[in-house]
This record gives C-alpha cells, structure tokens and sequence, in this order.
C-alpha cells in the first residue's frame, strides 16, 4: 500500500534492511547524507523531486510498525489542514491546500489525524491495517444529528 | 579582521596565559565555556582577547561544562574551528559529551589543567581529570611546563583538524605547578603561528546548505560497533600525523618533541615513567642521583597519553631492569592506568622488566626530589636483587603507616 506521491525511492526498504557493509565502509563521524547530489533552495523542491540519498528515512518504509491506520476519505473532507499541521511525521500529503492522502510507508498509525479532523462524520478514521481501503470506506458512519 | 598583538621573544607567561595565547593565534571561531578553577585563566583571557578585537569569533558563556562542550559541538559540527578549557568537576559534567565530540570526530581543542576530584573538594592538581577522559577517543597530548602548554595547543589544532585525523584533541598541563606559575616562554608571532596551524578546513559542516547532513544518529547492535572500531582505528592511526606535526613544528621553532619523551635512557639500568610536572621533578632527581649515587636512572614520559606509544615503550625499557610507574590518580580498587599500560606494553616483549606501581601526588601533594630519589633507589635495590623487594603497588608521600598492596610473585 504505497499511498499517494510515492516515487520510486519512497519507502524502498524496510528500516534495518541495509546493506551491512563493514568498519571500513560506514560514514566517517556517523555523519548521513541526506542527498545524493549536492541541492539548492530544497526547502522549495517538492519532496518527491529531491535526489534524496538511502540515508535519509524517506527511502525507508516502517508501515510494518503499525497495527491501525488512518483511511482518508475524500468525500467528507473540506481541506481545512488540520491533519497535515498535527502529523507528527509528515505522512498526510497535501498540495496548493489540497488534501491527497496518506504516505502509508512513513505513517505509524497514531490517530492524531483522525483525532484533530473536524467534519461530521470525519473525514479519517482508524481502521485494522489488514482491512481494504475500499471495504472501509464503503462502511463509513453517516453524519451524526445534533442533540437537542 | 582581528588586531594583531605584538609579542616579545621572551615573554613571561604561566601555562593558563601560554595556552589562551595559543588559542587566539589560532583564530578560534567559537569558545563555548563555563570557567573553573584552574583552568579559568584561559577562558577568560580569550572572551578578552575577544572583546577587544584580538579575534574574530564568537566567545559563548554556557550554563554548565555540559553545556558548553554542548555548544562546542554544535559549532563544530557547524563547520567552525572550536576549543575551550577546563578541569576536574568540569571535566566530569562535560564527559559524556566529550564522547559525543568523539564520535562524531569534530576536532574540537580542550586545554585540560589537570585538578582532583572531588570528594573531597580539592582544587590543587593530579591526573583524576585526566584519567577519566582516557577511554573517549580523544587525542590526549601531556605538557610538562607552560612552553609545551602553548607549543603543544598550537600543535592540537594541526593534529586534530588534519583530514586523516578528524578527532577532538585534548592538551593536559598539571592544575597551579603549570598553569599558575610564570616561565619564560618563547612565542611565534601571529603571524607564524597561524601560518604553522594553517586555515580551517571544515568537512560534512551543516552550514553547507547544498549538503544537509544528520549528526548524532542513533545505531544499535547492528552498526554501533563498526563505527566505533573506525574511530578507534582512526585514533590508533593518528600517531603518524602527530610524528608529522612535532616535525614540522621543530623545523619551525627548534623544539622537538616526541610521543614518548626520554631522558637518559641510552644507558639506564632504571627508570621512572610519569606524566606532567613530576618528569621534571624526576629528571633533576635522576641527574644527581648519577652524579652523586652511581645510578644509572632515566625517565620516560608519554608525551601522547592518547594514543598510547606501545611500540616506544617497549623500545625504551627494553634494557632497563626495574621501572617504577608513577600514577598521580587513586585508581580505587586497581593498578594505576599508566602502570597497566606499560606492564601491557612490556609482557609482550622479552625484555621482562621489574615492573611496580607507585600512587603519589593526589590533590596536589608536592612530589619532591627526595621522594624521587627513593622510588630510583627502591628500583635500584629490585635491580641489584633480580627480583622486586617491595610491594607491587605502593603509596608514596602519604602520612600514616606504610600503605602497599600486593607481594610480587616472582623471584
């Protein structure tokens, strides 16, 4: 489940799936790259176009850490961002305000997303990480009334 | 750009002086420091040296030791030539970052006046401090007196910061007899010094925006070792770029030092190893005892402490029958370190010399020449002997009953 805007890199390996090169090939200082080829202004580039190197975690997936995840349902949302500020490891992927989806590959299923949407019913809610996207929109609550 | 201070060819500075000195013609980006007793004067010469426009850089009052190798280690890692100074209790509060520094091979420059550690308080110098540093991969240089203070924190920066190297570089003068008492010391000009420690040459700096870098990741069982065993091959190694740098700097000035320094050893029948003030003391001690006593005693002193000159070791005791090594540090419940180093050295030579330990010195105590001569004469009497006629750990200039441990097992 690659999620939206995953590149070829993106979450390519498992996290402690790398190459075990031996002392004399591990990085002087512990110091890690976190691109291959030197970059300027990258805070502008797009995350899916920077030339990131397989130290940076974006080449490394750790889906397999999580037990629930976020399903984002689109026809609730109202883009209001609430979701993408309170990530607290960038995994909900938007643009221009637009809200596009889940990174699954860096996303540890905490439900903070869900917890911070405001629609009714909401537009993220926690599912099993075994149960289908589809099935679980397809069982999605309807909107609540207000007590009086 | 930073004034120029003029200096005469003989100045009159005490090891603390010595050493800022050598910090500001080596144009030090940032000092981060939290002062302390003895070392005080350095930190506190530099945030001057600062102020009034001797350097261009930044002088940064921590809150703690902890926090100011903290901040040397960010300035460093930064891309900036660092140091700054401490002692004892500092020394103890910055040693977790000390293998951080390390680690992290950040060739940060600590001028360590060696002082007691407490409990109890105590201000006076011994080698508690600097003892405690000798397992965190820094390179470790020893001064004997406040010209090698500051020819050898010159010669810090060069070893450290070379591209083979790339390791923090500590430079240990002992706490008042260095670094409070006036000698004459025989400076380069600015101008000489800076060309000797040359530019900074930053590598993997986090400033460089065109390359970000992680510093400080975190590696468990699967890579942990392998980066630890390159920074200890890397220490290991640097022995070669010391050699290099000592070379160059007696070209410059006609000083030579060595990683294991030796006095009289061509023919010493025995010898006295030690560290900081006390090889003097051991020096004038060995000289009259040939003159007066007949005894063909030496001193051998490791100028590098880190890393170890085994190889120099085993050379220089090869023909000595008896050797006392002094430890200026309670090693509680031990052997002192140096005299484990050098038995290490030694058991794997044939040589087989009669090796003790003595403890002397703590929190101060003055080592006197007497007590030099003893130690040379106890060994004289192991040499005569064949074998060692005292304990093989004893406690010299200590008050009370004779305190010793240990009975050879060899005779």
């Amino acid at each position: 489940m690659k999620g939206v805007l995953a590149t070829e890199k993106r979450g390519i390996r498992e996290l402690g799936a790398e190459e075990m090169v031996g002392w004399d090939e591990v990085t002087q200082g512990v110091v890690l790259h976190s691109f291959d080829t030197e970059v300027e202004n990258v805070a502008h580039i797009r995350p899916e176009e920077r030339p990131y190197s397989d130290f940076n975690s974006y080449t490394a997936t750790v889906a397999s850490w999580r037990v629930i995840k976020p399903v984002y349902n689109r026809d609730v949302c109202i883009d209001c961002q609430n979701c993408w500020v309170w990530c607290p490891d960038t995994s909900i992927i938007s643009r221009d305000k637009q809200m596009l989806g889940i990174d699954y590959d860096h996303c540890k299923g905490c439900g903070v997303c869900v917890e911070v949407c405001p629609t009714n019913p909401k537009s993220l809610l926690m599912f099993a990480e075994a149960e289908d996207n589809e099935e679980a929109l397809a069982k999605w609550p309807e909107k609540k009334k207000k007590e009086k | 750009m930073a004034d120029k201070m003029e200096l005469n060819e003989v100045e009159v500075w005490d090891g603390n002086y010595a050493a800022s000195q050598a910090l500001r013609q080596a144009q030090v980006d940032v000092v981060a420091a939290y002062p302390i007793t003895p070392s005080t004067p350095i930190v506190e010469n530099y945030g001057a040296y600062v102020a009034n426009g001797y350097v261009d850089g930044e002088y940064v009052m921590a809150e703690s030791e902890h926090g100011a190798m903290s901040a040397c280690v960010g300035a460093a890692a930064a891309g900036g030539r660092v140091a700054t100074a401490t002692s004892s209790q500092g020394f103890m509060l910055m040693l977790e970052v000390l293998y951080q520094a390390s680690g992290m091979r950040l060739p940060i420059v600590l001028t360590v006046v060696n002082r007691a550690v407490a409990s109890p308080l105590n201000v006076r110098g011994d080698h508690g401090d600097m003892y405690a540093g000798r397992d965190s991969g820094w390179v470790q240089i020893d001064a004997f007196n406040a010209q090698e203070a500051y020819d050898l924190t010159l010669c810090a920066f060069k070893i450290g910061e070379d591209l083979d190297v790339r390791l923090p570089v500590m430079v240990h003068q002992d706490g008042f007899v260095t670094s409070h008492t006036a000698q004459n010391v025989y400076p380069l000009s600015d101008e000489e010094a800076y060309a000797f420690v040359g530019d900074y040459k930053p590598v993997d700096e986090m400033l460089d925006f065109s390359r970000p870098v992680t510093y400080g990741a975190q590696t468990e069982e699967d890579w942990h070792y392998e980066h630890k065993a390159k920074q200890h091959k890397a220490l290991m190694e640097s022995y070669k770029v010391i050699d290099k740098v000592f070379e160059e700097f007696e070209k410059k000035t006609g000083r030579k030092y060595n990683r294991l320094e030796q006095y009289m050893m061509e023919d010493a029948e025995v010898a006295i190893v030690a560290l900081g003030t006390t090889v003097e003391t051991a020096i004038y001690a060995a000289e009259q005892l040939r003159k007066d006593e007949g005894i063909k005693a030496g001193v051998v002193a490791p100028r590098s402490f880190r890393p170890f000159p085994y190889n120099e070791i085993r050379e220089a005791l090869a023909n000595v029958k008896s050797v006392a090594v002094l430890d200026r540090s309670c090693p509680m419940g031990a052997m002192g370190a140096l005299y484990n180093e050098i038995c290490g050295a030694m058991a794997s030579t044939p040589a087989n010399p009669l090796v003790t330990n003595y403890i002397y010195g703590l929190g101060g105590r003055d080592f006197a020449v007497e007590d030099a001569k003893n130690i040379f004469r106890e060994q004289k009497a192991n040499a005569d002997a064949g074998y060692i006629t005292t304990e093989l750990q004893q406690f010299s200039g200590l008050r009370g009953p004779k305190l010793a441990f240990y009975e050879a097992k060899r005779s």
